[in-house]
């Protein structure tokens, strides 16, 4: 994949305004905000049950917000389904992995790009021109990005047979292959060691870098949001309590109170 | 990157597959008429190439897309029934002008015959779409259930139009299917089939039965891919169900009642959910199966208890398939092909060693979509 250029900065790929999502009784996010430019590394961080994965569901269209309005590029996601909106150019890793277990590594990636390589089914049975392309394509892109990360010996291994780190990475590969212009990470550091961890910062970077990809991730791991992210975005019981770069965070009063249960002058995180 | 000329390859491929059918079928013919005996297992090997495209176009469905069609009989109802309901108004005056066994005759029958499996195709592939556009929102048994009822409720239509025989059943159709056309087709299907899950449709076909979420989130429209599994899965029925009734000679409602769905769905399963050599190996199987075991009463012994003289065949077949069931869950090959059991293939990794109860679990236990 040819390194896209990154855009202008102050193009904003998506915007969240107003977003609010009622679960019967209990409002699980309220009045959340967010624009994300091009070229961005954003952190979403929050305690447990803030409402941060139930933002990513409604950004990649599984919740559809009782009130408010999510664009992706200017369009409004009111009445698109998921992979509409991946098509928007937003793709996402999940916290629980979702690989496609028993398919090869290969094949994960290959299904990553499925909006970039699509044909009919007579153009399949009868190995046309097109298929042939579209197939050479996929094979060529996919190998690339496994190239990338690492994958490539194991490219014809079921996704379940890879260790945990691998299957985490697996991840992020095939949401890249749906060639997004911005890419949803949620919780990629979930489950790795202090090491794996370090080497998934620099990751995230060299991926942002390379390919010309806006990043908002959601993470608990405070070390590898407060290292990378250049801005973060703190929830708390649904609601925005923190909004600004690294330091900012830090030294923010709310933010000590969400994570610590109480106000203090000198509290580090 | 790739050579370009892989359509000769097809086509050369292809002409060798129909001049080796041709062979084979002219051979039966003349074994068939020399040799009385051979008529039986010949007409056996038709039924299995029916059963083969049956079993095929339902792995489809519920191997490949992993949705769970009970109404497979349905399908093949439609479509035997189109294609008897055109040849025997239709077709058979006009070739009847011919005299029986002319070139002509033949030629024309080939064509007939082709035009009314294409036709059955189409029916049934109308009926996939009507079937599967509302009831794809369901999963796991509730589909179940809704095919379950669409192939009685085909079948109870069948059993109320005059025009078609209604309870008495469709007689008088011509016998134009025979080894090489269900040869054909049943080769055709596979070829289809096999096509189909190496390309972007098939992926999209496996990421639906493996994830829906993360099918979605990858850009798969999973309703859509859903419902082409169904259409092309119900066509390739229809088509199996032209041959099918061209060959009986003979349609009746009660041929497809939910006892062939089952028998079908037994095949796709005791093959391994996934697997076209698995679903074409345990057609065959299963198709041999309930006619070899006829032997079997011969075998007992006069002075044997009254109880052991009755055909046992119906028992041991149900005990063989429990047994196999039982000893491998998975189905025959699993989710793989025959040539991955292969020596020399090291690029697969043996898969034998997970867990599969685990792994069904953690399936089971995924959220459901919306």
């Amino acid at each position: 994949m040819t390194p896209r250029q990154a855009m202008a900065n102050d193009d904003i790929l998506l915007e969240a305004s107003a977003v609010t999502i009622r679960f019967g009784g209990l409002t699980a996010v309220s009045n959340f905000n967010i624009s994300v430019r091009a070229h961005e590394l954003l952190g979403l961080i929050g305690p447990n049950g803030a409402g941060k994965t139930t933002i990513f569901n409604m950004l990649t269209g599984v919740y559809k917000p009782t009130e408010g309005e999510i664009r992706v590029g200017g369009v409004s996601t009111r009445d698109l389904r998921p992979y509409h909106i991946t098509g928007l150019g937003v793709a996402r890793t999940f916290q629980n992995i979702r690989l496609f277990k028993d398919l090869t590594v290969l094949d994960n990636v290959k299904i990553g790009g499925h909006i970039h390589y699509k044909y009919s089914g007579t153009s399949a049975v009868l190995h046309t021109n097109r298929f042939h392309d579209a197939e050479d394509e996929a094979e060529v892109e996919a190998e690339k990005l496994l190239d990338i990360f690492g994958l490539k010996h194991r490219a014809n291994d079921y996704a379940k047979n890879l260790p945990y780190g691998d299957q985490r990475r697996l991840e992020i590969a095939r949401a890249l292959a749906a060639r997004p212009k911005l890419l949803l990470l949620d919780e990629p550091a979930a489950g790795l060691n202090d090491s794996e961890t370090l080497a998934l910062m620099e990751t995230i970077h060299d991926i942002r870098d390379r390919f010309g990809v806006a990043i908002l991730l959601i993470e608990h791991n405070m070390e590898l949001v407060m290292g990378i992210c250049e801005r973060i975005v703190v929830l708390n019981f649904g609601k925005t309590i923190a909004m600004g770069n690294p330091d900012e965070i830090r030294s923010n009063d709310a933010v000590i109170e969400a994570y610590l249960g109480e106000p203090a002058e000198h509290a580090e995180l | 990157m790739l050579p370009r000329t892989w359509w000769l390859r097809d086509l050369i491929l292809f002409v060798i597959y129909v001049a080796v059918l041709y062979g084979l079928w002219v051979a039966l013919e003349y074994a068939g008429a020399y040799f009385p005996w051979t008529r039986y297992p010949s007409r056996i090997l038709i039924l299995i190439g029916i059963n083969i495209a049956l079993a095929v176009s339902l792995n489809i469905i519920n191997g490949h897309a992993g949705q769970f069609s009970l109404g497979h009989a349905g399908f093949m109802a439609v479509g035997s029934y189109t294609a008897a309901f055109l040849a025997t108004r239709f077709f058979m005056p006009f070739v009847e002008k011919f005299p029986a066994g002319s070139a002509q005759a033949i030629l024309w029958q080939s064509v007939f015959l082709i035009v009314g499996v294409l036709a059955g195709a189409l029916t049934a592939a109308i009926c996939g779409y009507i079937v599967g556009l509302p009831s794809l929102r369901l999963r796991g048994d509730y589909l179940a259930i809704v095919t379950l009822g669409f192939g009685e409720i085909i079948r109870v239509l069948i059993l109320n139009v005059e025009e078609i025989g209604a309870a008495r059943g469709l007689t008088g159709i011509a016998g134009w299917s025979n080894f090489f056309w269900v040869f054909f087709f049943a080769g055709l299907t596979i070829l289809i089939s096999h096509r189909l899950v190496m390309s972007s449709v098939g992926r999209a076909f496996l990421a639906v039965r493996e994830d829906e979420i993360a099918a979605e989130a990858m850009g798969v429209n999973t309703t859509r891919y859903k419902v082409k599994a169904f259409v092309i899965g119900s066509s390739l029925a229809g088509v199996a169900g032209a041959l099918y009734g061209h060959f009986m000679m003979y349609l009746n409602p009660g041929m497809f009642t939910f006892v062939k769905s089952f028998e079908v769905v037994a095949m796709v399963v005791l093959g391994g959910l996934g697997s076209i050599t698995g679903s074409i190996l345990a057609a065959i199987v299963l198709t041999i199966l309930p006619e070899g075991l006829r032997y079997v009463k011969e075998l007992v012994p006069d002075s044997a208890p009254e109880i052991l003289k009755r055909d046992p065949r119906m028992v041991i077949y149900s005990i063989m398939l429990i047994v196999l069931m039982r000893t491998r869950p998975q189905g025959l090959f699993g989710r793989r092909e025959i040539w991955d059991f292969f020596p020399g293939r090291k690029d697969r990794v043996p898969a034998e060693a997970r867990d599969e109860e685990t792994d069904k679990l953690d399936r089971d236990a995924a959220p459901p979509v919306r």
